[in-house]
């Protein structure tokens, strides 16, 4: 089942056709100008492509869908590249269909508090333009920046807000797709839900295996009155992790709540000099946000409640400015990484919170006996664990165990009631790991659904779901007898 | 207060052996609701308990027949609750009736809907296969979002058994006020007071009246309700579980009671009869005799959907009607899910 048949037609027929509609510099088939379309976010998973095609309207797309559809090329939407879990690799034998022309806000609707957009608008741009009706678009990702909505749909994007305001899913009205055989249609609608089954929920997370977006309405919030930071510091990872529980006992959500490791905060600190305690062994960022008298009465909750799980210091912050200070030590801690190691992989496994403190004393564990640094940052409020794995892709191998070393954490992931991926998507990169969160019958399942769609599997083959071939091999693999060098692994 | 798992498998295998079809049934509060079922009763009640309740982690796990009348005594007693705030037609509802049908209370527009808060299932598929999807994570993209696929399904892509969802703190304070004002002006105020940051949490119209509910911190609450206009309703509370339960004067009679789902600015429907505007103006209720068709242009019009909720002519379609790439879409699914058509067959639809 969702076997692609090989394509019917030649690179050049392909590109002969299609540039029978589209502007002839928009279907690219030079090795050169392909080139940046190899590989998304993770760079490490690279292909290039037969084609890659840039249409600029949705009747274009139908067309190059009914195209390729009657001639079984295999079709890879992308947005803006900046996925983690290597989506939008191009498959050898197909078209990387490329959204990055529709790039328009189409209409905001601040009455309605709405908006429609082009799937190729960035995800920041959309608050930006919200800003001048007091209003923004929830789900913020770490690449809010450049990453685009279409992107945000596809992967179910979330952010440091989502214990409160949600995930893409929560904050989307409808979306306009064409199927896999040309077909224009719009699921969802104005309102807060349609009739029957929710497709619109389906849809988002599918890695473009159902559809391609071409057009989303969102919802949009009023921005909050205001909103403030308190920091604190903590000598024991345990207890930053019973603080956090206490905080959502005492019935506060806070706006975000990050978490960061000793290491993560000294490698923050020196790339940002945000104030953090370079001393603590954990480090918790707790946002309060609404109504000014609602902030006043958490923040004050919030201060005593680290205090009293022993928070070693605690910092407010009195002013926007010292709230972005504060946020910009997490917000780096990516390339704060990045310039103390020449490589770093970012893990997404998730995890629920009472498990927090077992599973980084596991990952400690396991980041010695494969001898390869961890640093850990945490959406805390939602459990979702994103470790970075420190590495050098110049030494030979070392790119493997780090491979390796994130699927065993992903493995102790599910095995403490948890995920393999809580917002970066399956992709290429965890196909092997769906295996240990699901059962053959369930991943056949999922197969079925995807035929629903699309019979013969022409929409980013390849990722998201594995085969029950592919999965009898991973497993095979498993069972074989570990080579000397190699460390022990967890079983799931 | 027990898991019969293997009981209901058995009965779906001994159904789809003798090709008979299966009517799920949980609490019945919702039997008024989608079309007329003609097959066997597959009783899902007794499957019920709470398997796991984590209130730190914001977290419960119950069986699908579960009554909510349970869940949210256990919820009360941490404090916590189901912040979508399923409507209960009668004290029999179930969670799992509550997800198939995706029904969620008067805040659905700020406080989310049952839809939303789902975070895992277990369905029996029409093979008789238990499965598992999602899990009990707020955040996990691992897989389609088979679970919330379910949300207004009606039982037609298998049996959920079991469901999870996201729990949060009930607010420490709420209040409702209520101003004199007619529909057209108070579907704007509705809007305009959305647009704001606070902490509105239900806006309702009905026989004249504006009725705004907030909930949150004491002290925002409070201050809101100075700031605005309206007088401080007497047990607001029972306002609110009135509507959301259907037990308004609204709601009672025989007559057909149709439901919008619309841009929550939309100029109201121009047709005579009782009108009850909820969710901010996202939902609208209209009591009368209609046709279907007819009532369909009305809901595009509002760039919305709307169904024949209850009463009326069940026989016909019930649900607006789908675009002929979509009905395809969903055919196939039902067929991936439930090769036999053993389940709520034209629950949803005729031809389904």
């Amino acid at each position: 089942m969702n076997q692609t048949a090989a394509p019917d037609i030649s690179q050049s027929e392909l590109a002969e056709k299609l540039r029978e509609f589209i502007h002839p510099e928009y279907v690219i088939s030079d090795e050169e100008t392909m080139r940046p379309y190899e590989c998304d976010g993770l760079s490490m998973y690279c292909e290039m492509p037969m084609l890659v095609v840039l249409p600029e309207t949705v009747a274009q797309v139908q067309q190059v869908m009914r195209i390729c559809h009657r001639h079984h090329v295999p079709v890879v939407a992308r947005g803006a590249g900046t996925g983690l879990s290597a989506g939008a690799m191009p498959h050898a034998q197909g078209v990387v269909l490329s959204l990055a022309k529709f790039n328009k806000i189409l209409s905001i609707d601040p009455k309605a508090r709405s908006a429609r957009l082009q799937p190729g608008v960035r995800n920041l741009a959309i608050s930006e333009k919200a800003l001048q009706y007091g209003m923004y678009y929830g789900p913020d990702p770490s690449s809010q920046i450049a990453c685009t909505i279409g992107g945000n749909v596809a992967e179910n994007s979330g952010g440091v807000h989502c214990l409160k305001y949600g995930l893409t899913v929560h904050n989307i009205l409808s979306v306009e797709m064409v199927t896999v055989e040309g077909d224009r249609v719009t699921v969802g609608s104005d309102g807060l839900d349609s009739c029957g089954m929710d497709l619109l929920a389906l849809m988002t997370g599918s890695e473009g295996l159902l559809g391609i977006i071409t057009e989303v309405q969102v919802k949009l919030l009023p921005r909050p009155e205001k909103a403030q930071v308190v920091m604190a510091g903590f000598d024991s990872i345990q207890n930053a992790g019973d603080a956090v529980g206490g905080i959502i006992g005492e019935g506060i959500i806070p706006g975000g709540l990050e978490m960061m490791d000793g290491f993560a905060i000294a490698a923050a600190e020196d790339f940002a000099q945000a104030g953090y305690p370079r001393e603590a062994e954990a480090l918790l960022l707790c946002e309060v946000d609404g109504t000014a008298e609602e902030v006043q009465e958490h923040i004050e909750q919030a201060e005593n409640l680290f205090r009293k799980y022993g928070a070693t210091s605690v910092r407010t912050s009195q002013t926007d400015h010292e709230r972005a200070l504060l946020w910009k030590g997490r917000k780096s801690a990516f390339p704060a990484v990045g310039r103390i190691s020449p490589d770093y992989y970012c893990m997404d496994g998730t995890i629920p919170r009472r498990q927090l403190a077992h599973v980084l004393i596991e990952m400690q564990r396991m980041s010695e006996r494969y001898g390869l640094r961890v640093a850990n940052v945490f959406h805390a409020g939602d459990g979702n664990l994103h470790p970075l794995i420190l590495f050098d892709a110049n030494v030979p191998g070392e790119f493997e165990r780090t491979e390796q070393f994130g699927g065993d954490i992903l493995k102790l992931c599910v095995e403490v009631g948890g995920c393999i991926t809580g917002e970066h998507g399956v992709g290429v990169e965890k196909i092997r790991q769906m295996a240990v969160q699901f059962d053959d019958r369930e991943l056949e399942q999922f197969n079925a659904l995807k035929a629903a769609f699309d019979p013969e599997g022409i929409l980013n083959p390849g990722k998201g779901v594995p085969t029950l071939r592919q999965c009898q091999e991973y497993r095979a693999l498993e069972r074989q007898p570990q080579n000397q060098s190699e460390p022990n692994k967890v079983e799931a | 207060m027990a898991d019969i798992t293997g009981r209901l498998q058995e009965q779906i295998l001994a159904a789809r052996d003798e090709k008979r079809k299966l009517r799920i049934v949980g609490g019945g509060s919702k039997a008024f609701m989608g079309r007329q079922v003609n097959a066997d009763d597959l009783h899902v009640g007794e499957h019920s308990g709470i398997v796991e309740y984590q209130p730190v982690e914001l977290v419960l796990t119950a069986r699908a027949g579960t009554l909510l009348t349970d869940i949210e005594a256990a919820l009360a007693e941490n404090n916590q609750m189901m912040s979508f705030e399923p409507p209960r037609f009668t004290d029999k509802a179930t969670i799992g009736g509550t997800l198939a049908c995706n029904q969620s209370g008067p805040g659905r527009p700020w406080t989310s809907s049952v839809r939303d808060q789902v975070l895992g299932t277990r369905v029996i598929n029409g093979k008789g296969e238990h499965l598992r999807f999602g899990g009990q994570v707020m955040k996990n993209v691992a897989g389609y979002d088979v679970s919330r696929l379910q949300a207004g399904a009606m039982g037609t892509l298998g049996l959920i058994t079991e469901i999870s969802l996201k729990v949060l703190p009930r607010p420490a304070a709420t209040a409702t006020l209520v101003s004199e004002l007619p529909l057209v002006d108070a579907i704007e105020v509705m809007n305009r007071r959305a647009a704001e940051p606070k902490p509105l949490t239900g806006a309702c119209w009905l026989d004249g009246k504006l009725y705004l509910r907030l909930s949150g911190a004491r002290s925002a609450v409070d201050a809101t309700a100075r700031q605005w206009q309206g007088e401080l309703l007497e047990d607001g509370d029972r306002f609110w579980a009135e509507l959301r339960d259907h037990t308004s004067d609204f709601f009672a009679g025989d007559e057909p009671l149709w439901r919008f789902s619309v841009n929550p600015t939309a100029a109201n429907p121009d047709i005579k009869g009782d009108w009850l505007v909820d969710w901010g103006g996202a939902q609208r209720w209209y009591r009368g005799e209609a046709q279907l068709s007819g009532m369909e242009a009305l809901a595009v019009q509002a760039g919305g959907q709307v169904s024949l909720f209850r009463g009326g002519d069940r026989s016909g379609e019930v649900m607006h009607r789908q675009p002929a790439p979509l009905k395809a879409v969903q055919q196939r699914l039902k067929h991936a899910f439930d090769p036999d058509a053993i389940f709520n067959p034209g629950r949803l639809y005729t031809w389904m």
